[in-house]
């Protein structure tokens, strides 16, 4: 063994702040180096201890993403959903269907006598003629309506009763007086479809949302366990930390950036299962829109939609991970 | 440097550990801490590493008093002291340089001084060149010494062994005992919780001695 020549140690004067006492040595700029070394260590480190352990690594992310994928692709099929009712105001708009044997003519001045009235906002005429190019457009059967000799369909009134006309019971009366009418083959009031229609979205809106939510709490639960876990493999290593003087903070470190990798990777896996499910149901819900004229297109996260999820999953899993290190790391104590 | 003054330890379960302990270790000094088991010199050891805290009395390091050291400034006092244990409490599944290393990395150095430290305190303890190994690639007496390199790389004024050569043969023991000398003579201060009388005997230290939580000899 060598002979020790320098050990400068020289008598300590008093200071008052314990933590000035032994400090890493250098200027500040020094130690704000090592402290920005230090992160990059663990960030990567982390990193590399989830690789190091693929089996236990892929189990959790696997559920997590599994999870994260659940949540968003429930999240995707609503607003798909959503996307069908847009435009498609709760209005209250009633349609008249005229009897065959009504003249272009005849129907105008029915509509001028409706117009009249004082509860009615506006009222259109489509006459067969174009019901018959929107229907050709829309139904996607214009081709087999070419063959047809005559045109078959109605004449239709669309009537929009004034705004201040919510009240049920009116809306109804009105409703029944145009069926009495001679001219109306058959009346149909839109809302009730549209509030439907809007009822269901909004339930599985709903459903979407207090499934998304706990999914997330799930996302938090397990990143939390996962952690209890690694430091309860690494007890020993923490111990030994803490006798050298480790600060909780430093000790704590590594675990966070754990929790961020693990959030982090099971966003994109989330999300890429996600998306694949929707690549899956692309061709059908494409054949499905091509019946419809196209009117429907999948939707798939936007750009602002990702960077929520993953920034969202990514938080989940290190705030799950911090109040689990905030209790434990103070557990444990060197023995 | 440690000064204990009417330091008495009670646990609820056991009444008091320690008695009215009075000691004044001074800089540059070394005294072994003995006694037979139960005797309180684990307590005085763990209240020196301000694992515990005493019930009645002071106890001031290097000019500070540990009873008003809040917890979360325990960290800081603990790195004004380099333990070293009779288990040699190494990382198993770090290097030898990680192992010393580590107080440094806590400590916030610089990746080079690091570097250069951990490579003069194993070149001190002679395992120079053992860097990249594993604990468990080195013998019972290598790995003590891997913790004493641990202890003494960050320069802390006080050395505290938990019987350190309790898992070691005599020769070993004189050789890690030559190696707290040399420590000495640079002015550090050590303290040794030892019952291997021989050894103390062989040795011509101050002798703290234990007896039912009282100091009777000091």
């Amino acid at each position: 063994m060598k002979q020790i020549d320098s050990y400068p140690h020289k008598p300590k004067t008093v200071k008052p702040d314990v933590r000035q006492t032994q400090s890493a040595g250098g200027n500040f700029t020094d130690r704000l180096k090592a402290y920005r070394d230090q992160h990059a260590q663990s960030f990567f480190s982390s990193l590399g201890r989830l690789f190091s352990t693929p089996f236990t690594s892929t189990m959790t992310i696997g559920v997590l993403a599994l999870a994260i994928a659940l949540a968003s692709g429930f999240y995707l099929v609503v607003v798909n959903l959503q996307q069908l009712t847009t435009g498609l105001e709760a209005s209250n708009q009633i349609s008249l269907f005229l009897r065959d044997e009504i003249s272009e003519a005849h129907a105008n001045k029915y509509a001028d006598n409706i117009r009249k009235k004082p509860n009615i906002q506006h009222v259109k005429v489509i006459t067969k003629k174009q019901a018959m190019a929107e229907f050709k457009d829309f139904s996607g059967f214009g081709d087999a309506i070419e063959v047809l000799e005559k045109n078959p369909l109605p004449i239709v009134i669309e009537v929009l009763p004034k705004d201040a006309l919510v009240d049920k019971e009116a809306l109804t009366q009105l409703f029944e007086d145009f069926k009495q009418s001679a001219e109306v083959d058959f009346a149909q009031m839109d809302m009730a479809w549209v509030e439907r229609l809007q009822s269901i979205v909004s339930t599985a809106r709903l459903s979407a949302i207090l499934l998304a939510i706990l999914l997330g709490l799930a996302v938090f639960f397990i990143a939390g366990n996962t952690i209890r876990l690694e430091i309860h493999n690494r007890r020993q290593e923490i111990i030994i930390a803490k006798l050298v003087g480790a600060t909780n903070g430093f000790i704590q470190r590594p675990f966070l950036y754990t929790g961020f990798w693990i959030g982090f990777l099971s966003g994109v896996a989330g999300w890429f299962i996600a998306t694949s499910m929707l690549l899956i149901l692309r061709q059908s819900v494409e054949n499905l829109s091509g019946l419809y004229k196209g009117a429907f297109h999948l939707m798939f996260f936007s750009y602002s939609e990702t960077f929520f999820l993953l920034t969202l999953s990514t938080t989940l899993a290190v705030v799950g991970s911090w109040i689990v290190l905030h209790f434990q790391i103070k557990q444990l104590q060197p023995e | 440097m440690l000064k204990f003054e009417n330091v008495y330890k009670r646990y609820a379960e056991t009444g008091d550990v320690l008695k009215n302990v009075n000691f004044h270790l001074k800089q540059g000094e070394i005294a072994f801490l003995t006694g037979h088991s139960g005797a309180g010199k684990s307590t005085v050891l763990k209240l020196i590493a301000v694992m515990e805290r005493a019930t009645r009395g002071d106890i001031v390091l290097d000019g500070q008093k540990l009873s008003a050291i809040k917890e979360r400034h325990v960290p800081y006092i603990r790195r004004k002291m380099g333990f070293i244990y009779q288990d040699y409490k190494l990382l198993q599944d770090r290097t030898v340089f990680d192992n010393v290393a580590l107080p440094l990395v806590i400590a916030g150095y610089g990746h080079q001084e690091v570097s250069r430290r951990v490579r003069a305190a194993l070149d001190k303890v002679g395992l120079l060149g053992k860097e990249k190994k594993l604990p468990l690639g080195l013998s019972g007496g290598e790995q003590q010494r891997v913790g004493i390199a641990r202890a003494v790389v960050n320069k802390p004024p006080m050395i505290i062994a938990d019987e350190p050569t309790g898992n070691l043969d005599p020769e070993l023991s004189a050789e890690i005992m030559a190696l707290f000398e040399q420590f000495q003579n640079v002015g550090v201060t050590i303290l040794i919780a030892s019952h291997d009388i021989s050894l103390i005997q062989k040795m011509n230290h101050r002798v703290l001695q234990l007896d039912h939580g009282q100091l009777v000899v000091g």
